[in-house]
């Protein structure tokens, strides 16, 4: 469905993406893992086109999309829920829903889609009216799940959608996460959370300064001794 | 208290004026983060074209008074409105990602340029816009006597700005419009094409302005070159005082410091009138320094 090919990305002379490659094939949960700077929001700007590659190729169901303007790109099917939310504070819970279904023509299927959103987090539906910027940091993350989902995505890009959010709260999304897969939407997981993460995921890759050390199915990357000194810590 | 209500309906006149000027910094300012001081010539600009309009076709005998000043306005509008994205395309886009340094003096000398253009074009002394272009019978009002253009222009510039205001907070443009204010990069992940709202922008905000423009020399009955600085630094204040990037606060601000410069100049002294503008600029930023409606709401993590 997608794939990357030598990803190079550079932000002014300092290379950040020295070449990834990473394929996701539809229907899929994938997981990119990785430390502080790697380079895994790098790699989801550069699919989503808000920075552009300096070289290697990015194409999406037989269409190179790198080239496209990033609105193209979320008319072509992929939506982002960026790092940190980036809910629009200012506008209501009902706005900014309305805003990720900016692209789409079809209302009676956004008001579907709407529903649907409000029966994954029903305290979206309650706080519909507030401000974003006045909810809770996990609400705020359903909000930005939730305006991305209003895309009619087939392909969901999330980055560390866990961060700063309480265990509980973490593991409400994490189920959610995997409702919108089942729904047929492909999902990339993001995530510094590896163990989680790869619970989730069907496969995994693992970047380090910028360059895929290690791609392979979640149970192996689970059970990689590697792995687990470097990402999944010790005990628990 | 019937010249204070006089002084206070003169104060809406001009302060609408101001506020429709104000709409223009404060929407570009809103989306782009920054400054567009070529706007006060664009205002100048709108009040030049509709002089010169005026010259060429009688609108008002032909249409009748209300109907001519209403296609003029219009007339100008647009014009100045492709002026307003020309501007945005030669002198801003290029400069989109440079440094905020690079944006700010390419503002400014778009500012000088155009004014100097008005003035090759126009001439450098005062320009007359002719009489008695909309009746200015007195109107009863809570048993004062008011002159009809001054409510008329009030109208007009609340007639703007309520247009105005639907549209952003109503409709899906509107609505792309604010979220672009907030956060472009955001904006773009919901497939919010962020050049377009930039120049719809730069649509919108001159053509308000350009409506000014007209509206001044109806109501001052004169024009000069000069005319955007003075206007465009009241606007510009006014502006920060609702709260530099905030729609309503512009609308606000610009009402405010009309009435309250008016009043000054009424029961203190036309010699203050620039002074209390500041001075009221000053005392806000010192209460508030993000402007009367200028607060957001803190995002919390
Ligand atoms: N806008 C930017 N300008 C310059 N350098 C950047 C920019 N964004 C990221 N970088 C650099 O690119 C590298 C990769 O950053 P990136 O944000 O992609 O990492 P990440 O894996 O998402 O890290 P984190 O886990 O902290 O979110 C880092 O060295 C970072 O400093
Ligand atoms: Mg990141």
């Amino acid at each position: 469905m997608l794939s990357l090919e030598n990803l190079v990305v550079k932000y002014g002379n300092v290379e950040a993406l020295h070449g990834i490659d990473m394929e996701v094939a539809e229907g899929e949960i994938v997981s990119v893992l990785g430390a502080n700077g790697a380079g895994k929001s790098t790699t989801l700007m550069g699919i989503s086109g808000l920075v552009k590659p300096a070289s290697g190729s990015i194409v999406f169901e037989g269409t190179p999309i790198h080239t496209l303007p990033a609105h193209k790109i979320v008319e072509m099917g992929i939506a982002q829920v960026p790092e940190g939310r980036r809910v629009f504070g200012t506008l209501t819970v009902s706005e900014n829903l309305r805003l990720g279904a900016f692209t789409s023509r079809d209302r009676n299927r956004d008001a579907r889609t709407r529903d649907w959103i409000f029966s994954l987090f029903p305290i979206l539906k309650e706080r519909r009216r507030q401000l974003a910027g006045t909810l809770s940091g996990g609400e705020q993350q359903m909000l930005a799940i939730g305006r991305a989902l209003m895309a009619h995505p087939r392909l969901l890009l999330l980055d560390e959608p866990s961060l700063g959010l309480a265990p509980l709260i973490i593991k409400a999304i994490f189920e959610t996460i995997r409702e919108i897969n089942s729904s047929g939407v492909t999902v990339v997981l993001v995530e510094q959370n590896a163990r989680a993460a790869l619970r989730l995921a069907h496969r995994g890759y693992v970047l380090e300064v910028g360059k895929v050390v290690l791609a392979d199915t979640a149970e192996s990357l689970l059970a990689n001794p590697e792995i687990h000194s470097a990402y999944l810590g010790h005990g628990a | 208290m019937d010249f204070f209500l006089q002084q206070l309906f003169n104060g809406l006149a001009v302060g609408g004026i101001y506020a429709l000027v104000a709409l223009g910094y404060t929407m570009v300012y809103g989306v782009m983060k920054l400054m567009n001081f070529a706007h006060g010539e664009l205002f100048t600009m709108g009040a030049f074209l509709g002089l010169t309009l005026l010259g060429v076709f009688s609108f008002t005998e032909v249409l009748g008074p209300f109907g001519g000043i209403f296609v003029l306005i219009l007339m100008v509008m647009g014009m100045v409105a492709i002026m307003g994205v020309l501007l945005e395309r030669v002198a801003y886009r290029p400069l989109r990602n440079s440094p905020r340094l690079s944006a700010i003096v390419s503002a400014l000398g778009a500012s000088i340029f155009l004014q100097n253009a008005i003035m090759l074009m126009y001439g450098a002394r005062f320009q007359v816009y002719p009489h008695g272009l909309l009746p200015n019978t007195p109107v009863s009002l809570f048993g004062v006597d008011i002159p009809l253009l001054r409510i008329l222009l009030f109208l007009v510039s609340v007639f703007m700005m309520a247009g105005l205001y639907f549209f952003v907070q109503r409709t899906r443009i509107g609505t792309a419009i604010r979220a672009a204010a907030i956060d472009q990069d955001a904006a773009r992940l919901m497939g919010i094409n962020v050049d377009r709202v930039i120049q719809i922008v730069f649509i919108i905000g001159p053509a308000l302005g350009a409506a000014a423009g007209v509206m001044v020399g109806i109501y001052y009955g004169q024009i000069n070159f000069t005319m955007g600085w003075i206007f465009g630094l009241k606007a510009f204040t006014a502006a920060i005082i609702g709260g530099i990037g905030n729609i309503p606060g512009a609308m606000l601000g610009g009402l405010l410091l009309g009435v309250l410069e008016t009043m000054g100049a009424a029961y203190i002294s036309t010699a203050w009138k620039d002074a209390i503008a500041f001075g009221v600029l000053i005392l806000i930023l010192l209460v508030r320094p993000r402007g009367i409606l200028g607060e957001r709401v803190a995002d919390k993590l």
